[in-house]
């Protein structure tokens, strides 16, 4: 997010300052540890477990455009079960940590940020937004008030992209397929955008985009990013 | 990463198989249509899923006692009941049964198993003719091929290959007509049914209170081969007991739901024991062998424990991606899909160490798991033991992950130092911003922008958040 996609960092920022939110960046951030936890290295996952409960001490919510993140963030509680006093404090923190559309809605009770983009969007369910933190409704909900923007549901919708981070790199056919079948079912709504509440299927899906662009163009935005737009916003 | 091998190597080739990826997503849109529907109209199916969950653990909490009432149960009604502690113990007991019997043929209900333990090429070194009378078995052994779906072997294959298939081996004319090739087995089924002396099941459930066997099917072809033999043999996993009908009625309720996206199977028998004499069918004699087989290893521990209480309703197979596009022969073992990942290393058949890594994470399976079995979790748990291996990750072992143990602590010494973090990704952003160099040097983002372009470095958020934080708090925001 940092180092890849600043710009949805930056839209999220604004999209909170927005809804009324005060936006602190606490300093010394670096990863949740997703990574090593997938490829089986949980002392490692651990270490930076315990980092993020240190940088993220202070009792405020802590937000995320990232629903992976959040969703590792919800798993520290049974990485760390054998330190019973971190395991509590792991708790306290998941329990206070959202997903970006989870925040806006269920937390702030904001669908409205007077967002304004002209398309027709196919939204994607990323696995873990959707399955993982159970947020089907909360995204669509937010995207229904963006003036201008008409939504599409694409065939298929709860498929994986076929990222699912190393895997790409270690299964490489089985996982282009599933994202060309993906972008092919996004492609055949007729959509001029493709809005994701996920970065790292839509790092995925971008990137396969790229490198086959479909007839019709088909912008990769992430949700933060559609409620930032026609307020100074740059999607 | 070196050189693809076991399951990235299998799962690559099925990919490059047009035919093959056609078929998989055929069956793969049947089977989820079919499975959503049923649950969509079945208002009870949470209450009915957490209540088969709570009845499988209740049951594998008391095990051995109730593998104890089964055993007096089955003796009472004059069947035996044999235990085998592994594959080689269990086929080594068929083959006695067969012998005692002189049997000289047999017929199978579709059985996993009996695949699990390769009951028939055991049965077969002993001199036994064994067939196969579901269809689908069926068609797989003529074509000499193992099981690629639990409940739908040969779903691999399309009406065109089984015709050909046929044609080639049977000698019949080429058709594709499904209900003709039907009636072709049927004809050749018949006469085995009729003439064979030994029939061999398995069974989704087994009742120790009554020593009841429960059988699912939708072609008639187990209570052929239940009944029309002189002697039945059921071979049976130790997870499958239950208490009684209460409980069995409990999964009733969500198998075949899950399984095939219906209410109940065509078929459900429930048979205790051998024939007696005042009835006018079924076996003689009456065998039960009861199979270990690394079952008591899983139950002992408490984080695997829960994939014992699989159905083998298939349904996490047919919402799974990977399957859909790798096709359940990636797997190399009887097992496929989630659960095969579960299982094949639990039960000693280790399909490849990459296995427990061939996941997107995607919860799809846990999902439309009938029995509530965590399957993303198992995984992790699995990956965690598989990275503890020595020599795991080494790049010169091949189909590990592409993180390395020296990789992995590497990328944790950087992000335990926020500077260190922030050096590392500056230098790369002014090295390699397009990441081109990196993806040519690592053999895994090679095969990553194969098929798609990398994505560019950018000036971090950290770095520009200290002017957008006072943009923001001049625009009336409170930051």
């Amino acid at each position: 997010m940092d180092n890849l996609a600043p710009e949805i960092a930056e839209a999220a920022a604004r999209v909170l300052t927005r809804a009324g939110a005060t936006v602190r960046l606490p300093p010394g951030q670096t990863c949740c540890g997703q990574p090593l936890y997938k490829s089986g290295r949980h002392d490692e996952a651990r270490e930076l477990a315990r980092r993020f409960l240190d940088v993220f001490a202070a009792p405020d919510p802590v937000v995320a455009p990232a629903g992976s993140c959040v969703a590792m963030v919800k798993a520290y509680p049974g990485l760390l079960a054998g330190e019973p006093a971190r395991a509590t404090r792991a708790r306290a923190v998941a329990d206070r940590t959202y997903e970006l559309s989870q925040f806006l809605v269920d937390v702030l009770g904001v669908e409205d940020l007077g967002a304004e983009l002209d398309g027709l969007a196919a939204y994607h369910d990323s696995c873990q937004v959707s399955r993982g933190l159970g947020l089907r409704e909360q995204p669509r909900r937010l995207l229904a008030r963006v003036r201008g923007l008409r939504l599409a549901e694409p065939a298929r919708q709860r498929t994986c992209c076929g990222f699912g981070g190393t895997f790409s790199a270690q299964f490489p056919e089985v996982s282009a397929s599933l994202t060309a079948e993906k972008a092919a079912d996004l492609a055949a709504t007729g959509a001029d955008l493709l809005v994701c509440a996920e970065p790292s299927c839509l790092l995925n899906l971008r990137a396969h985009l790229e490198k086959n662009p479909p007839a019709q163009p088909l912008r990769c935005l992430h949700l933060a990013q559609v409620l930032d737009s026609g307020n100074g916003g740059r999607p | 990463m070196s050189k693809p091998s076991g399951f990235a190597a299998r799962a690559a080739r099925a990919c490059a198989d047009p035919q093959l990826q056609a078929n998989l997503r055929a069956a793969a849109l049947h089977f989820q249509g079919n499975q959503a529907k049923a649950f969509a109209a079945f208002p009870g199916g949470a209450a009915a899923r957490d209540l088969a969950r709570d009845v499988k653990d209740a049951a594998l909490a008391e095990l051995p006692s109730l593998l104890r009432r089964l055993e007096a149960q089955v003796a009472a009604l004059g069947g035996t009941v044999h235990w085998a502690a592994d594959a080689a113990e269990a086929c080594a007991i068929l083959v006695d049964i067969a012998t005692e019997a002189e049997a000289s043929t047999a017929v199978k209900g579709k059985s996993m198993v009996t695949e699990e333990i390769a009951l028939n090429p055991a049965l077969e070194a002993a001199g036994l003719e064994v067939y196969e009378t579901d269809l689908a078995e069926y068609i797989i052994q003529l074509a000499g091929e193992p099981p690629s779906h639990i409940i739908a072997p040969a779903v691999h294959k399309n009406r065109r290959q089984v015709g050909e298939l046929f044609h080639k081996r049977l000698g019949v004319e080429y058709t594709e007509d499904p209900t003709e090739l039907t009636k072709i087995a049927r004809t050749t089924l018949r006469r085995r049914f009729l003439r064979a002396d030994l029939g061999i099941t398995g069974a989704n459930m087994v009742l120790a209170d009554t020593g009841t066997l429960v059988l699912l099917e939708s072609e008639g072809n187990i209570r052929m081969s239940t009944t029309a033999p002189r002697v039945h043999v059921a071979v049976v996993g130790i997870e499958k007991v239950l208490p009684g009908p209460a409980e069995a009625s409990a999964v009733l309720r969500v198998l075949a739901r899950s399984a095939i996206g219906m209410k109940m199977s065509t078929y459900t028998s429930f048979l205790a024991g051998p024939r007696r004499d005042h009835e006018r069918d079924g076996a003689r004699a009456f065998h039960l062998v009861l199979l270990d087989n690394g079952r008591s290893r899983i139950l002992a521990d408490p984080e695997l424990r829960q994939v014992l209480r699989c159905l083998r309703c298939g349904a996490c197979l047919n919402f799974c991606p990977v399957y859909e596009k790798a096709g359940g022969h990636a797997w190399d073992n009887p097992y496929c899909g989630p659960i095969g990942t579960c299982l094949a290393p639990l039960l000693g058949q280790g399909s490849g160490r990459d296995l427990p890594f061939a996941c997107t994470g995607c919860g799809a399976c846990a999902e439309v798991c009938p029995v509530r079995i965590d399957l993303p979790g198992v995984i992790a748990a699995l990956r965690r033991k598989a990275a503890a291996e020595p020599g795991f990750g080494d790049p010169a072992q091949p189909g590990g992950p592409p993180l390395s143990a020296a990789a992995a602590g590497m990328f944790a010494r950087l992000a335990g130092s926020p500077a260190l973090f922030r050096g590392a990704a500056t230098l790369a952003r002014t090295l390699d911003p397009g990441l081109g160099l990196v993806s040519r040097l690592s053999p895994g983002l090679r095969a990553w922008t194969r098929t798609r372009k990398p994505p560019r470095l950018k000036t971090p958020f950290s770095t520009s958040w200290p002017a957008l934080a006072r943009q923001l708090k001049g625009e009336g925001g409170d930051a």
